[in-house]
């Protein structure tokens, strides 16, 4: 086992990139520790499954360096990285049975047949397919193929890291609850570095102890599920977590007051000087309470969703968010709102940018 | 719920009913009116019951055609088989190199047969054939219109560079519906370039495997025009296939009946072991599934 460092790391799947946009991982230094729960959270297409292939040698990147440890890997086959990665779609080898399936990968590093058995009634026992291991793995459901691929990336005890990228797509909702329980168990039973791939930011905030956010080739935030919800580091973020994602709207910024469109002032409670480029306020609907004084919003629609309801509405022509505890009154007939203090964030060009100076409160 | 007949939908295939009938249906009966008949000028037919097949079957000159046919078969598909595999194993996947090589592969099976069979037997002239006259020039005694195995080594040379085409490209395209994430996770799992063939491809490729296989044994048990424009079936009666024979003994020689009987008994042949190549196959594959 082994930190895994990312080198100036970036990669193009044309020959010969020109511009930023040929490439689908943009330059990026990054460390993944040592026995860490990572979920790599992103829309499609941003290039998460370019940088899994590239951290487990199916991929060479374009440039830069992959480090287990202080070894350098980059030219290094997969055989030699020692990494165990689970596809999106099961894997399995059809004309052989269950127990063959999971058996595979340690009979081909040639593993004593005592182990293998062992080691085989062990993980047939986590996904809960004991009963099926003589079976063929042709012709079963694809739920128990993806557990047979999931059992087959575990049985590797000594590996340097598991990659998932989005394994439990195929799985219905029950078992994809549970078979997330036992990975998270196995990574405390054997502290195994493991990188989860997903979409689903509900998977990623429950598996991970560290979330990595990318957007665009990029790693735009790297935090623990907290960090990401309260401060988002970039607007896409914002956007991506929560549900409702966060609101932005764009606002002038002059000290410690954000100037919106129509004239009105936000006090943001800290200073940030004056701000070149796109400037937006971003307020999470959580952290926006209804008041008798504030701003005007139009109230569209109003949703139940059980714990709570979400006012869609629009703040000065932009769509509005807010989350309203399932007590709370109803909003009158010209409803205003405010948001809690220190909540706000502020973006210049869609990245956070920090306050200057707080200042204490009158 | 009770299913509607209609029986309209016979009247819709009545047309090709009657196609298949002049076709196939009546000229197949011709065949067996001259099988149980005896034949003289004139259109005078004489019943001859199942002589002309016990004749037949008893015929030594008929069991030496049918062992060269069979040994013919089984050289073919041991040959074309096996190669084909590993030429579809080694094809460009993608770009440009892919369709060339597809191009390519497809020629020969576009060649018409006898002109196959002119290609080689000009090939393979010692005079003037870039193959024979190389390998005289090699110093080694080749001629196929004199010696039965150089003949023979023609003749299949032939046909492999004929056929392993097709077993070739079907294979491809058992080959080219295997996703990529298989190839990435028998690599992540550290499995053999034989292990690879032996769990992914193989399995992949058994469907058309098998297409190719009865393809190639029922066209090989069948073959008739390329050996007869290169050798004739000879030297003496070494290359006389079945069906060179049947053409010999039914327009040669105008022994109708015997040649009648001899090609219904050919027929059933193909169809019974074709019958039974098949239901083994999927036999196994349900009982493959069942398990």
């Amino acid at each position: 086992m082994a930190q895994i460092t990312l080198e100036n790391l970036a990669h193009s799947y044309s020959a010969h990139p020109k511009s930023d946009s040929d490439y689908a991982l943009k330059e990026m230094t990054h460390v993944w520790q040592d026995g860490g729960a990572y979920a790599l959270l992103g829309s499609s297409g941003c290039g998460k499954t370019t940088l899994l292939n590239i951290i487990s040698g199916l991929l060479r990147p374009s440039q830069g360096r992959i480090l287990f440890g202080d070894r350098d890997v980059t030219d290094a086959p997969t055989t030699e990285r020692n990494i165990a990665q689970v596809f999106q779609f099961p894997v399995v080898y059809d004309t052989m049975s269950v127990r063959d399936n999971l058996a595979f990968p340690l009979r081909n590093r040639g593993m004593d047949a005592a182990y293998i058995k062992t080691r085989v009634d062990q993980i047939a026992r986590m996904i809960g397919m004991e009963a099926m291991l003589s079976r063929k793995a042709q012709g079963l459901t694809a739920d128990a193929k993806q557990k047979i691929s999931l059992g087959r990336g575990m049985v590797r005890e000594d590996v340097n890291a598991i990659l998932f990228d989005e394994p439990l797509t195929v799985i219905d909702p029950h078992m994809k609850w549970e078979l997330r329980t036992q990975l998270k168990q196995l990574h405390r039973q054997f502290g195994h570095t493991m990188i989860y791939v997903t979409h689903d930011q509900t998977e990623a905030l429950t598996f991970a102890d560290k979330v990595v956010v990318m957007y665009d080739g990029r790693v735009v935030q790297m935090g623990t599920p907290e960090e990401l919800f309260e401060t988002p580091a970039h607007t896409f973020v914002g956007y991506f977590i929560g549900s409702p994602g966060m609101n932005f709207i764009d606002a002038k910024i002059d000290g410690h007051r954000a100037m919106l469109i129509g004239g009105t002032q936000v006090d943001l409670g800290a200073h940030y000087g004056t701000l070149a480029g796109r400037t937006r306020i971003g307020i999470r609907p959580e952290h926006v309470v209804l008041s008798d004084q504030g701003l005007p919003v139009t109230i569209r629609r109003i949703e139940d969703v059980g714990r709570h309801r979400i006012l869609r509405a629009e703040l000065s022509g932009t769509p509005f968010n807010i989350v309203l505890p399932e007590d709370a009154p109803p909003p009158g007939p010209s409803p205003r709102v405010a948001f809690l203090p220190g909540k706000i964030g502020v973006y210049a060009d869609d990245w956070r940018v920090a306050p200057q100076a707080v200042e204490r409160a009158a | 719920m009770q299913k509607i007949q209609n029986n309209k939908a016979w009247f819709l295939v009545l047309p090709v009913l009657a196609l298949v009938a002049f076709s196939a249906v009546i000229p197949l009966m011709t065949v067996v009116n001259y099988a149980f008949n005896d034949t003289f000028g004139n259109n005078e037919f004489f019943w001859a019951g199942l002589e002309w097949f016990d004749e037949m079957i008893h015929s030594s000159r008929l069991h030496g055609a049918l062992g060269r046919q069979i040994l013919f078969s089984a050289i073919v598909l041991a040959i074309e088989v096996p190669l084909g595999i590993f030429v579809a194993l080694n094809m460009p996947k993608k770009g440009f190199w892919s369709s060339l090589v597809l191009v390519v592969m497809a020629l020969p099976l576009l060649i018409p047969f006898n002109v196959v069979g002119t290609i080689w037997q000009i090939f393979g002239r010692v005079d003037i054939g870039l193959l024979g006259h190389t390998l005289e020039a090699l110093g080694l005694d080749y001629n196929y219109v004199n010696d039965p195995i150089d003949a023979w080594a023609t003749v299949i040379v032939m046909d492999v560079w004929h056929w392993t085409s097709l077993v070739a490209l079907l294979c491809y395209a058992g080959l080219q519906s295997i996703p990529q994430a298989y190839y990435q996770a028998a690599r992540i799992d550290q499995a053999s370039r034989w292990a690879v063939f032996r769990y992914i491809e193989l399995p992949k490729m058994k469907g058309v495997l098998l297409i190719a296989v009865l393809l190639r044994f029922m066209d090989s048990f069948m073959i008739y025009t390329e050996p007869f424009v290169l050798t004739g079936g000879g030297p003496g009666n070494a290359t006389t296939f079945l069906s060179i024979d049947l053409v010999k003994m039914a327009v040669g020689q105008f022994d109708l009946g015997p040649a009648a009987a001899f090609s219904l008994m050919y027929f059933l042949v193909i169809l019974l072991v074709s019958w039974v190549f098949y239901t083994v196959m999927t036999s196994m594959d349900k009982a493959e599934a069942a398990q």
